[in-house]
């Protein structure tokens, strides 16, 4: 099986964001960066299924160099091979612009049976480019997924659970098949000391636009139909008012004010 | 006609989810200022009923796709009709709610279509002709506005509950435009074998008022506290991950960045601390109460009403007073 793990670097959730707010993007390079959490979680199904099915896993994320980080980590946990997708021309993309280029890649890669991502992203959080790849490739479109509960490799088949709202649903799909993973799917493990020492000598493979027959003025700033106008910190809620004394009082006091705004039936 | 504002409305298995509708309101308010109309679109099969109702709630003509391939919900199916009227109409947008079922239907299309979206939108507004929507990012600690320049229609997809839901008018009526299209079963990928209906009562994303529960429940039996308040307000229960994390309750119930997102009117968080990751999945609020008997924890700067104290003994106090004053 040919297993494909789609990776974003994100800034650390405690750091300082810096953007360029004239062109409406991040400054990627001057801020601490981690795995997307969600990404994480992808990374160990693709470990998982590597156990149970053979194959190798392939993981690639579409960054400046500092990209590189996150994939040196897949590395240490022992994914077979990566790849840098990276090219001036892709900075700025929007979901379609980077589902793209993703896209690309994966095709690159070639005959893939399961690609894994997260459910989204902690910067962006748009929650949409595992939908998006499924769609320009035409593969099975698989989102929220919390179990995977049987795949046939032979009869490129695949049986998953997504949690969807109301319930879960059990959906079979064709291979090839785009999973995008919920938190709770899996317990992801950390690298050992001699992974992460591997990994740390490896050189990582760079795709830019022209190995990946991307056309420039279709992805990136030129090309994104979405941007960024205006970014702002969203005003602080009111004050709030701590109601002190007696417990009481302040649950009389508490309860009169929630029912005065008429949402209790 | 060339700048409607479409609604896509949402069901499954032919049942409506309650709040399909909510979209109509801030589409009219949109068509309004664009010098349009708001228009819904309903993919499925038997969707009549589905389509008269979504009159009563402002739309002005409802476009609609049927057949039997679209039984149930199918992301893949709707996503193919779905594009196919937007690219038939070309309406200068179409609203979808930022659920699983609208933003899988939203993000197909976009990509069909070839470009960007924007998501789980909080505020709409029309600027100038131009639309400008505004969301979350980075945990809730940025608000960022994003355009849609080339696209067309825009797709935009809406959390649950930002806007109200308009008043129904059941005397309202108009016209019904049936297109045919179809998808060979043959053509689609992925088939839904069941669905395990969920054994929680009230989904956070649609609800009103949540009680919700953090570490500082101590344990599962925690949760017995919080729902005996939640039951008798109507109320979801939810959870920070830390509680969710110690196994004292369903994954499903986490609200947070790594959960979900959720907008009631009321939330009420019981020995919650406030870490970011749990403020981004519900500090748009409109009322938060929170209970800790920290007073320096960080959601008592968010909050509308803090108590400083022991959940154990302000929750029942809560439990008790509500039910005198509710006659329950
Ligand atoms: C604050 C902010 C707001 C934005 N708003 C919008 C918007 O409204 N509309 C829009 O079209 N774009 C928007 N963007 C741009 C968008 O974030 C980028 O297109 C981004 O590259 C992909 O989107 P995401 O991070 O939201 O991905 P998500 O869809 O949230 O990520 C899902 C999964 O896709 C995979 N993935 C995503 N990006 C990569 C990558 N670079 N490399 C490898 N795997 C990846 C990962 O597995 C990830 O878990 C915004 C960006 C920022 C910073
Ligand atoms: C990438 C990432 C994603 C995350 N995503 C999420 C997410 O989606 N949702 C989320 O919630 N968290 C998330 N977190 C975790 C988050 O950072 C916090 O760790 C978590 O929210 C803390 O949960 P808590 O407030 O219940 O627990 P704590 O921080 O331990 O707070 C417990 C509170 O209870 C109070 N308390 C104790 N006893 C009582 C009592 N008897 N009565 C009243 N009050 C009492 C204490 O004073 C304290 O303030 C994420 C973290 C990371 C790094």
């Amino acid at each position: 099986m040919k297993i494909v793990v789609c990776i974003k670097q994100v800034p650390d959730t405690e750091a300082e964001i810096k953007w360029d707010i004239p062109k409406g993007v991040l400054k990627r390079d001057s801020i601490d960066t981690i795995t997307n959490p969600f990404d994480e979680f992808a990374l160990e199904e693709a470990l998982l299924t590597r156990e149970n099915h053979d194959g190798d896993i392939v993981a690639i994320s579409m960054g400046p160099e500092k990209a590189n980080d996150v994939l040196r980590n897949a590395l240490a946990l022992t994914v077979n091979e990566v790849y840098r997708l990276t090219d001036d021309a892709f900075a700025g993309s929007d979901t379609f612009g980077t589902a793209s280029v993703l896209a690309a890649g994966i095709k690159k890669i070639g005959d893939a049976d399961i690609i894994f991502c997260g459910k989204q992203s902690t910067d962006g959080s748009t929650g949409v480019v595992g939908a998006e790849i499924a769609s320009i490739l035409g593969y099975s479109p698989l989102t929220y997924v919390s179990k995977i509960r049987q795949i046939d490799a032979a009869n490129k088949k695949i049986i998953v659970e997504r949690v969807i709202e109301g319930g879960t649903e059990v959906v079979e799909a064709k291979l090839p098949a785009i999973v995008s993973v919920i938190k709770g799917i899996n317990e992801p493990r950390l690298p050992n000391l001699m992974g992460i020492r591997k990994a740390a000598k490896v050189a990582i493979p760079e795709w830019n636009a022209g190995d990946l027959g991307v056309d420039k003025g279709k992805v990136g700033t030129a090309g994104s139909s979405t941007k960024v106008v205006e970014i702002a910190v969203p005003p602080p809620r009111g004050a709030g008012e701590i109601l002190k004394g007696e417990i009481e009082d302040v649950a009389n006091i508490v309860t009169d004010k929630l029912i005065d705004m008429k949402v209790i039936k | 006609m060339a700048n409607d504002v479409w609604v896509y409305i949402e069901h499954k298995d032919g049942g409506i989810a309650p709040l399909s509708f909510e979209l109509l309101g801030i589409g009219k308010t949109m068509a309004n200022d664009l010098g349009s109309n708001v228009c819904a679109f309903v993919i499925g099969e038997n969707v009549g009923d589905i389509a008269k109702e979504a009159f009563f709630y402002g739309a002005s003509k409802v476009f609609v796709v049927e057949g039997e391939v679209f039984k149930g919900f199918r992301s893949e199916a709707y996503a193919k009709a779905t594009t196919f009227l937007l690219d038939k109409y070309k309406p200068e947008v179409a609203l979808f709610r930022a659920t699983t079922q609208g933003t899988d239907v939203a993000a197909a299309s976009a990509a069909q279509l070839g470009f960007g979206l924007c998501t789980d939108s909080i505020d709409l507004k029309v600027d100038g002709g131009q639309i400008k929507m505004t969301r979350a990012a980075f945990g809730g600690n940025y608000s960022v506005t994003v355009v849609n320049e080339k696209a067309k229609p825009q797709i935009v997809t809406v959390r649950p509950k930002a806007f109200a839901m308009p008043e129904k008018d059941t005397s309202k009526s108009g016209e019904v435009v049936k297109e045919s299209f179809s998808v060979a079963e043959g053509d689609l990928n992925t088939k839904v074998l069941e669905f395990i209906k969920s054994a929680v009562a009230i989904n956070l994303v649609e609800a009103d008022i949540i009680v919700s529960g953090g570490r500082g429940l101590g344990s599962e039996d925690g949760f017995k506290i919080i729902k005996e308040l939640a039951d008798m307000l109507g109320a979801a229960v939810g959870a920070s991950r830390a509680a969710v994390d110690s196994g004292w309750i369903s994954q499903e119930q986490q609200v947070g960045q790594t959960g979900k997102t959720v907008k009631p009117k009321i939330y009420i968080a019981c020995g919650i601390s406030g870490a970011i990751q749990h403020l981004a999945g519900m500090r748009t609020a409109d009322c938060i109460v929170a209970i800790n008997k920290d007073p320096e924890a960080p959601i008592f700067k968010n909050a509308t009403y803090g108590i400083v104290g022991d959940y154990k003994q302000v929750v029942p106090k809560l439990v008790e007073k509500f039910k005198i004053k509710l006659n329950k």
